[in-house]
């Protein structure tokens, strides 16, 4: 089956033409990998190109038969059905979302579903000797016996490699390890990284961080788009060559032509600072101050995790963390918007990234969800109209073309783009003049992305005050008039979006890295 | 939303699907099927018990053994809806007739605090306590985000402690007259009999209680006005309706339904004053979850919190109101219940939380919140309380009871579950 040619004998993983389909969507095409024995080989690629896809191939998340393609690992072709038939062959991956369990102490995170027992009674002896081993190598000085809730992060994603040691691993993927760690504890990683490549175990690595992505790794694969671009070899490697790599996609028209009729301002944050609602010392947001004028849509680039749901969310009655500070005007008055009722009388609205979790009642119909965010508008002392409602709900239906069978078909059937479409309808009937749009063509195909663009451009032209999020930067450049870019919590760039383009804002996400590093 | 967008009302795609006999049939037939399983319920023992089912004593008697679940149901429809459980309900109502017959006959005030027992201040006394234990609870679970399952089982122990305290373990009653007219009496006949076979040899007497029989005229005409009303308004709008062969059939199907009832009831003893409290509940609570802002802001709590959190809805206060409102009718339960008994015990109330949740259930709430419909409940509550009569006049042993009751509850959320799943 195998016909692995002589040089390539140090290759420990290939991974070739993987092709994987979602419904309606082709996440990976072709996609062709190889990891040598004892390298950090890094992965780049914008949000949504199909990095975490391509590893969840790999490692059995989506079993063998729900993709294209062949992964031939140590010179043997696999068909993994789930990550314990990986785990078998020493492929251990540690998700961006750690997958410890915080009431657990640290032995029984590490020997989870692998227990030291005989015959399912658990030898706790073996369990503590075991767990205290592995710790030292990754050098970590804990109590095997300590809650993993009563550790930091960065102890706890130690405690993650921990485990995959214990399972003897021999090919390790980290995916975006460093993402929620201090400056220190990602240094500490990478040179742990460094360590066990010199005791042979391979690694891949999924970073945003391209600073420690070319300081560490052996060589990098770009994907851009679920296709790969490229393999660069540590020679060639700077941050140029990459980020234009990445983002080095041709742009089409794919999006409705407007001109901009921009006002006064009417939205302005300032000092916005906001703590982590868990772990209270940490803060998420640092200091934001920004403006969006009348009929302006500003856009706010960023990775993922650099803080820009958490913000909007915190700026709309206080929905996200703690020790929210900061002051929001309107038309230059200050406001409160310190609920989500008080945020919605002020003519504040934010329609959410994650329809499903936040911004739908999936059980419900679409009159309902429509006129959910302002009951008032089609009830008199507390008591519905029913037949306003109706209008209602079919005129915001053909408002935003909606496709269904009527108003009364519920919410949890309709497509993607159709339930975001009926996300927005319900924020249009609030009747807002600031909308925050926090990811607003997330997973719906190029069709509905279109109409949405046309909606945002509608509402732009009717006078409102448009904040985008988006971690789609074509789509940011396509859309506003304005781009902030954000990076762990603060903005550090901002351009008119006639001189924007992917590079720069880019440069201004890695010169912020960069910054925080030295 | 005035003129502007009237024209439009009748979008392509709304004309695009008419509504067909068979489909609107068919969509009716999901809404109605409880009622159906209940009319079959009943003719089912109709034929078992000989007869005796439908006679006007035992109907009359099938509306006073089930009111003070009936009343529960409703309340405990919002507290599902919104997606938590309330097992507080049986001890809670227990405890208020309790604290009833306390106030009304064990108490000695003295002569200045005498109106305390008087039977109107003492069940307001009752309500407003009541509806002070749901808000208490509601509390907890709103503001302190404690489950609802384990604080309303922390309150179902500590209120059956406390009607066992304040009775002193002992039996308390009887009521006052006037306090059992709660249960046990019937509203006056202000229009005066109506004698349709005079008492003569050989023949058995029919009078009619008019007062009932008028009620329940003005009632089915009233509701046959309302829907008229509706169907008009609908169509005066651009809005399609259901064919007319089906909406007259269905309005003349429920007055049938309706006006038999009345007659049965109105050939015993007339109305009961606890038909006419409920039915003035379930109207209002069929209003309250159908047209108020308040009802439809349970259904999104409890089909999605994060979601109606974020569209400005203040799910904790709107928890605390819901919890505060079950109290108040376990409260009134309690007080029909102790009525009907003419005495407060200390078992009382016990074990009716499961009657009451599985009424809702076999009504067709989710257990997992925002579905559920008052009609449900109440039908749902009357199936139960037919397999209860029926199968006593059968003489069947109360351990086999049990068992179908159990078996009932399992069949009606299964079919339930298995019809959504293939919808």
């Amino acid at each position: 089956m195998t016909d692995t040619i002589p040089e390539m004998r140090d290759t420990i993983l290939q991974m070739r033409d993987i092709t994987k389909t979602f419904p309606g969507v082709k996440a990976l095409q072709n996609v062709n990998l190889d990891v040598k024995a004892g390298e950090i080989h890094a992965i780049v690629g914008e949000n949504g190109a199909g990095k975490s896809t391509l590893m969840k191939v790999l490692s059995g998340v989506y079993p063998h038969g729900s993709y294209e393609g062949q992964i031939i690992y140590n010179g043997e072709e696999c068909a993994f059905r789930s990550i314990r038939d990986s785990e078998h062959k020493g492929i251990v991956i540690i998700h961006q979302e750690l997958a410890l369990v915080p009431l657990l102490s640290i032995a029984e995170n590490i020997y989870l579903g692998n227990e030291r027992a005989n015959a399912g009674i658990v030898d706790w002896d073996e369990t503590r000797e075991g767990a205290r081993a592995v710790l030292r190598k990754v050098g970590l000085n804990e109590d095997p016996d300590t809650l993993v809730t009563n550790i930091g992060t960065g102890k706890q994603q130690l405690v993650e490699i921990a485990k995959a040691l214990s399972k003897e691993v021999k090919l390790l993927i980290l995916d975006e390890p460093t993402a929620s760690l201090s400056e220190k504890d990602s240094a500490a990683l990478l040179d742990l990284l460094l360590g066990f490549k010199a005791q042979g175990i391979s690694c891949i690595l999924i970073s945003h961080k391209l600073n420690e992505v070319s300081k560490v790794s052996d060589r990098i694969t770009v994907i851009r788009d679920g296709r790969t671009i490229e393999t660069l070899n540590k020679a060639d490697i700077t941050e140029d060559r990459i980020i234009t790599s990445m983002v080095g996609r041709p742009l089409e028209d794919r999006y409705p032509a407007r001109t901009p009729e921009i006002g006064e301002v009417v939205f302005e944050v300032k000092n916005w600072s906001v703590y982590h609602p868990q772990h209270r010392d940490r803060q998420v947001i640092k200091g934001i101050d920004l403006n969006v004028r009348k009929g302006e849509v500003v856009g706010i680039a960023g990775l993922m995790g650099s803080g820009r749901t958490e913000f909007a969310m915190s700026l709309f009655g206080k929905s996200y963390g703690v020790k929210v500070t900061g002051e929001v005007l309107l038309h230059g008055k200050k406001v409160d918007t310190s609920t989500v009722e008080k945020a919605v009388s002020h003519g504040i609205a934010y329609a959410t990234e994650d329809r499903k979790t936040f911004g739908l009642n999936l059980i419900d119909h679409i009159k309902h969800n429509t006129t959910l965010a302002n009951l008032w508008g089609v009830s008199r002392w507390g008591v519905i109209d029913d037949l306003a409602e109706l209008d209602v709900a079919n005129d915001y239906r053909k408002k935003t073309n909606i496709r269904s069978s009527s108003v009364y078909q519920t919410v949890g059937n309709l497509s993607g783009g159709n339930q975001q479409k009926v996300v927005l309808s319900k924020w249009l009937f609030a009747n807002p003049e600031v909308l925050i749009l926090d990811e607003p063509t997330r997973g719906i195909d190029v069709g509905a992305k279109y109409e949405i663009y046309s909606i945002i451009n509608q509402l732009a032209a009717q006078g409102k005050a448009i904040l985008v999020i988006s971690s789609e930067m074509p789509e940011l450049l396509g859309i506003t008039d304005r781009v902030y870019v954000m990076n762990e919590g603060r903005l550090v760039g901002e351009m008119p979006t006639a001189e924007a383009s992917q590079e720069k804002i880019m440069r201004a996400i890695v010169r912020a890295e960069g910054k925080v590093a030295s | 939303m005035t003129t502007e967008t009237a024209p439009q009302a009748a979008t392509p795609a709304e004309a695009a699907a008419p509504l067909s006999i068979w489909g609107a049939l068919q969509a009716n037939l999901r809404e109605y099927g409880l009622l159906l399983v209940l009319i079959l319920i009943m003719l089912f023992f109709q034929w078992t018990t000989g007869g005796v089912l439908f006679k006007p004593l035992n109907l009359t008697n099938i509306v006073l053994q089930n009111s003070y679940i009936i009343v529960m149901a409703l309340g405990m429809l919002l507290v599902i809806v919104a997606g938590h459980i309330d097992l507080s309900v049986g001890s809670v109502s227990g405890f208020i007739g309790a604290l009833a017959a306390m106030l009304m006959v064990g108490w000695k005030f003295p002569p200045e605090l005498a109106f305390l027992a008087n039977p109107i201040v003492a069940g307001l006394i009752c309500l407003v306590i009541g509806a002070a234990i749901g808000a208490a609870q509601g509390y907890l679970i709103a503001y302190y985000r404690i489950p609802s399952f384990i604080v309303t089982l922390a309150g179902m122990l500590i209120f059956k402690g406390l009607s066992l305290s304040i009775l002193a373990g002992q039996s308390v009653g009887p009521f006052p007259a006037e306090f059992q007219l709660l249960s046990a009496g019937f509203i006056p006949d202000f229009i005066g009999a109506i004698t349709l076979i005079p008492a003569s040899q050989g023949v058995q007497p029919l009078v009619l209680h008019g007062a009932t029989l008028a009620i329940g005229i003005v009632a089915v005409v009233g509701m046959i006005l309302l829907s008229i009303r509706t169907r008009a308004r609908r169509t005066a709008r651009g809005y399609e309706s259901e064919p007319f062969a089906l909406f007259a059939a269905k309005n003349i199907v429920i007055a049938a339904l309706v006006l038999f009832f009345t007659y049965m009831l109105a050939s015993y003893k007339g109305l009961p004053n606890v038909l006419v409290v409920m039915g003035i509940l379930i109207a209002g609570f069929v209003f309250l979850t159908k047209r108020l802002t308040f009802g439809r802001r349970i259904y999104a709590i409890g089909g999605n919190p994060k979601a109606a959190a974020l569209s400005g809805i203040k799910t904790e206060r709107l928890t605390f109101y819901i919890f505060a409102i079950m109290g108040a009718l376990a409260a009134l339960a309690g007080m029909i219940y102790a009525a009907r008994l003419n005495s407060a015990t200390p078992k009382a109330g016990q074990g009716l939380e499961l009657d009451v949740i599985a009424a809702v259930f076999i009504g067709g709430a989710s257990a997992l919140g925002g579905v559920g419909q008052v009609a449900g409940a109440v039908i749902g509550a009357f199936i139960m309380g037919v397999l209860n009569n029926g199968m006593s006049i059968m003489g069947i042993n109360i351990d086999l009871q049990q068992m179908i009751k159990g078996v009932v509850l399992l069949a009606a959320v299964f079919f339930d579950l298995y019809n959504k799943n293939k919808a």
